[in-house]
């Protein structure tokens, strides 16, 4: 591809450009250039390949402070829900084996987990995973390059690959698609001892005893799952857990967790971390502050996991250079409701929209309907109320729709019923497991018909029964509904049928 | 009929008498209050079919790092006694529940004089008469017997006793292709059974077949042997305890024989409907199922005599519609409301290995009723995140959803093959009787990763002739 500034005096070819240039698609290179190779941006670029167009996508890891890396697919494959289920899995797997002995199986060692084994395993999937995206592409004609792509003009970027060579490309529209990495604390030996999630489900050896700071999905996530294999683990919480999330329904996640074994260490924050022994898992040292008052304290962890949030990559991308707006505080990318940028011909899907949910099918739903308007004449925009979603803890919490809280905000408690249930699962009566632990409720509007406008479950396979109800949510579910559909049993899914106020 | 008679009505201030008894099976099994759902169905058979389940999750585990050995084997006693203490637990539970709600319990063998008079008769041979202004019939049904099958009743078992068995049933021929047949075949093959379904002709009669078809194959690539076209002729018991079957294939006409520690008839259950006396009240029954006659209201030929759940003709067998129906009469029996039972799209689960969950029409059915130009089904093939580290078979791991080929494209049915279907099926569920369409549902976002998800990406349709199987992530 030839870029603009390689041809040698412009002024003299400039009416004949010109010319070019209001042809409009072709005077460029491609049609689309994709940067970010994640989950909205291969679902936009491919989309658009199908519609015909000349697509292409440029995805780059810089490798994390500790030095991990990995291939094409973004952040869900490599390193986050897909690794994430799968030590979820493998977490659930352990108490699968302890419950087994009720139901008759005869295996009376206790388990040992041996982590080499497991991470080995999924990592061989995610890099078929990583291969197949990459055949993917291929098969569809999108030109794919693993470089480092920045804008340096308006309809141009720059395009730097591992070994520092620059290309520049051309392309009528933009999507940006570059998600985000995770936050560090910004205290001393955060960067150097500390790892992150990019770190985790690759590290070649066992963590240990982890200490987990943070009380996102992340970090509960993570936390739960590492204890779920045997290891020793602590969660340092500076206030809420699951922020943005229904309180009640995140402190009875947290509660289940600290009942099976996790440490919570609430309202502190960590000020140091040092090293006090080398090793593949080393020692640390952390101390930390109390949010409250003059209060410290110090634990030793062989492995710090800082799970606090996470940044856009928005900031080193040249946006300044076409006057894309960008939220100077949280770097976030406001967009309207086609997910165009103040630039006209650049959008911007997943992670780093403002205001958006940060999800992998929301990223790829705005992706496939944003190339179907770009490039294929339709008009649906992307739907994004009422997106389900789901919290893989050791307990897991689905939830489809409003918080309480979010609801009385908006309705104001008078208007609203609230009906709930604690249900114990068939299969936790003979597992000998809690009977008063498992729990749904949902939010209805008395004032329109009982409209549900907001559900959580907290219990097993809580991804699989949240999907379904998010489905009658968008239909317009009422209480009446609910209460006329016949339940299958037996399900933990049918206990919407036993839903009392 | 517990539901009827603890919420609303006894709620509601009305006086009322529960008549539940067990008449043994002919091998001497009996059980507790709560009818077959609790004792004999949906409960144990749930509990032994997650012990099959444990099964495969202790042979994935070494895939996700655990230090497991190669074989571990099972203890039949460990589990039916686990599983018989929970069942027992909730008898005493719906015990309790009928005192707490001051509903008197009889356990006595019940049958009309007259309309508004039954007798009982206890265990003893004592005998109590009980007159009610409304009578409920909910007496349920019973596995069938063949009846000339030499060796059948006196060798052969049923569901009635396979979940009370003290010690393994062993090598077992499931004689059947119901889905009483086919979950009961399955979680004895995931306990290490040697098991063996012999079917006269295609499984899940009534089901979508296509999906009937992939659970079979799912079972027979995952050790349960099936002799097709076969029917039974004879059992004979061995001196040293076994059981010699003979049978013959349908197609050759040739017989052959097989030697089995137990025989499990799963050919089909009967409505328990012939020792109640129905003449004496005037309830009409089907001469041929022998279920007895209801209208939307669940009444009988009798204004004042209802019936629900299994004895009842033409409902479908599942305790939550009996449940609700029960529910809804009593509440419309007290006055409380004039709500009839909705029977369409009523949601359902075979707990299969491989489990099917479905909703709504079958494909044929909905070709029957529309027309084929007039159907569009979308489906496809998914591989569910967790098999792939446990290197798990997918390939009968499928969706398809029937619609309505008009836009909005309202779902007609929807039917799903994998792994917690149950729970995966209730809440497209509630989405079809809020009269989901395509649209609606393809606009739904996924949860990632699950398996539901798969669902809401749906996009090749069967017409289109392309492949339909899911690929990346």
């Amino acid at each position: 591809a030839k870029c603009l500034c390689c041809i040698g005096n412009l002024s003299a070819h400039q009416s004949g450009l010109l010319q070019k240039l209001l042809q409009k698609e072709s005077a460029y290179d491609y049609d689309l250039i994709v940067i970010g190779g994640g989950s909205g941006g291969l679902a936009c670029a491919q989309e658009a390949a199908i519609l015909g167009k000349k697509v292409m996508v440029l995805d780059f890891v810089v490798p994390s402070p500790q030095g991990t890396s990995w291939g094409l697919g973004g952040t869900c494959v490599n390193v986050g829900c897909v690794p994430k289920k799968l030590m979820h899995q493998a977490a659930l797997l352990g108490q699968a084996l302890s419950d087994s002995r009720k139901f008759g199986w005869e295996y009376n060692q206790q388990a040992k987990h041996n982590w080499e084994t497991m991470t080995e395993a999924i990592q061989n999937h995610i890099g078929s995973l990583n291969w197949s995206y990459r055949v993917s592409l291929r098969e569809k004609a999108v030109a794919y390059v693993n470089s480092y792509g920045e804008f340096v003009e308006h309809h141009k970027i720059k395009a730097t690959n591992r070994k520092g060579q620059e290309t520049c490309y051309t392309a009528a529209k933009f999507v940006i698609a570059t998600g985000e990495r995770p936050r560090y604390l910004g205290i001393q030996g955060d960067k150097e001892y500390c790892i992150t999630s990019d770190d985790l489900f690759s590290l070649p050896y066992c963590p240990g005893k982890t200490l987990v700071v943070g009380a996102s999905y992340v970090a509960l996530e993570c936390a739960g799952f590492l204890a779920g294999i045997g290891l020793d683990v602590t969660v340092m919480v500076r206030s809420v857990l699951l922020r943005g999330f229904d309180q009640e329904m995140a402190e009875k996640v947290g509660s289940y967790m600290e009942q099976h074994g996790i440490k919570f260490l609430r309202k502190f924050i960590p000020v140091m971390v040092q090293q006090l022994e080398k090793g593949l898992p080393g020692k640390l040292k952390v101390v930390a502050k109390s949010t409250e008052g003059p209060e410290t304290m110090e634990g030793v962890y062989n492995t710090v996991l800082l799970a606090i949030g996470r940044d856009s990559c928005t900031r080193k991308i040249g946006l300044e250079k076409i006057g894309v707006k960008i939220n100077e505080k949280t770097g976030k990318i406001p967009v309207n409701d086609v997910e165009q940028t103040n630039v006209p011909y650049v959008y911007a899907v997943g992670d780093v929209l403002e205001g958006k949910l940060e999800l992998t099918p929301v990223a790829i739903q705005a992706g496939k309907l944003l190339a179907r308007r770009l490039f294929g004449d339709h008009l649906e925009k992307c739907d994004y109320i009422n997106v389900p979603t789901t919290v893989f803890t050791p307990l897991e919490y689905g939830c489809c729709g409003l918080s309480e809280e979010k609801a009385i905000e908006v309705y104001k408690k008078e208007n609203l019923e609230v009906y709930h249930t604690f249900f114990w699962p068939l299969e936790w009566t003979v597992a000998g497991r809690d009977n008063n632990t498992c729990y749904a409720k949902i939010i209805c509007n008395k004032f329109n018909n009982n409209r549900v406008i907001g559900f959580h479950i907290l219990g097993p396979n809580a991804g699989e029964v949240t999907q379904g109800f998010a489905v009658a949510m968008k239909c317009g579910l009422t209480k009446q509904l609910l209460d006329d559909t016949i339940g299958i049993h037996p399900t933990c899914g049918e206990v919407q049928k036993r839903e009392v106020f | 009929m517990l539901q009827c008679a603890t919420d609303p009505a006894a709620q509601l201030g009305k006086k009322v008498a529960v008549v539940d008894y067990v008449e043994p099976s002919p091998r001497g099994t009996r059980w507790g209050l709560g009818g077959t759902c609790v004792n004999v169905g949906c409960i144990p058979k749930k509990l032994m079919h997650q012990a099959a389940l444990l099964g495969d999750r202790i042979r994935d585990a070494p895939h996700y790092g655990w230090e497991v050995p190669q074989q571990v084997p099972h203890d039949w006693r460990k589990m039916a006694e686990a599983v018989q203490n929970h069942v027992k637990s909730l008898n005493w539970g719906h015990r309790v529940q009928l005192q707490d709600r001051k509903v008197k319990y009889f356990n006595i063998k019940a049958s009309f004089v007259n309309e508004h008079v039954v007798c009982g008769v206890t265990k003893g041979g004592k005998e109590t008469l009980l007159s009610a202004e409304h009578i409920v019939i909910a007496t349920g049904g019973r596995p069938r017997y063949p009846t000339n099958i030499e060796g059948a009743l006196e060798h052969g078992i049923t569901s009635d006793d396979i979940f009370w068995l003290k010690e393994s049933p062993g090598k077992t021929l499931v004689v059947g292709a119901s889905y009483v047949a086919l979950e009961c075949a399955g979680f004895l093959t995931g306990l290490s059974l040697d098991t063996t379904v012999m079917m006269r002709s295609i499984p899940l009669r009534g089901f979508d077949q296509q999906m009937s078809s992939l659970v079979t194959e799912h079972m027979a690539s995952h050790g349960t042997q099936f002799l097709r076209g076969c029917t039974p002729s004879r059992v004979k018991k061995l001196p040293d305890g076994q059981l010699q079957v003979t049978w013959k294939d349908l197609a050759s006409g040739r017989e052959d024989m097989g030697t089995f520690d137990t025989v499990l008839w799963a050919i089909g259950r009967v409505p328990e409907t012939r020792s109640l006396n129905l003449e004496k009240a005037g309830v009409n029954t089907n001469p041929n199922t022998h279920k007895i006659l209801v209208d939307a209201q669940e009444a009988t030929s009798v204004p004042h005599i209802y019936a629900i759940g299994d004895a009842a003709e033409g409902r479908p067998e599942l305790t939550p519609t009996a449940t609700m129906a029960g529910r809804l009469l009593a509440q419309r029996l007290c006055g409380q409301s004039s709500d009839l039972m909705d029977y369409d799209n009523v949601p359902t689960t075979v707990f299969t290995p491989l489990e099917y969950g479905c909703v709504g029409l079958s494909e044929e059915e909905a070709v029957a009723r529309h027309g084929e130009e007039h159907v569009e089904v979308y489906h496809a093939f998914y591989k569910p995140l967790e098999f792939t580290v446990a290197e798990r078979d997918s390939s009968q791991c499928y969706i398809k959803m029937v619609c309505l080929r008009e836009p909005p494209q309202l779902v007609l049915g929807l039917h799903f093959l994998g792994p917690n279907a149950g729970e995966v099926t209730q809440g497209f569920a509630l989405g079809i009787k809020c009269g989901a369409s395509y649209t609606q549902v393809m606009r739904t976002v996924g949860i990632h990763p699950t398996c539901a998800e798969e669902v809401a990406k749906l996009r090749i349709t069967k017409r289109s002739g392309l492949e339909p199987t899911v690929t990346g992530c």
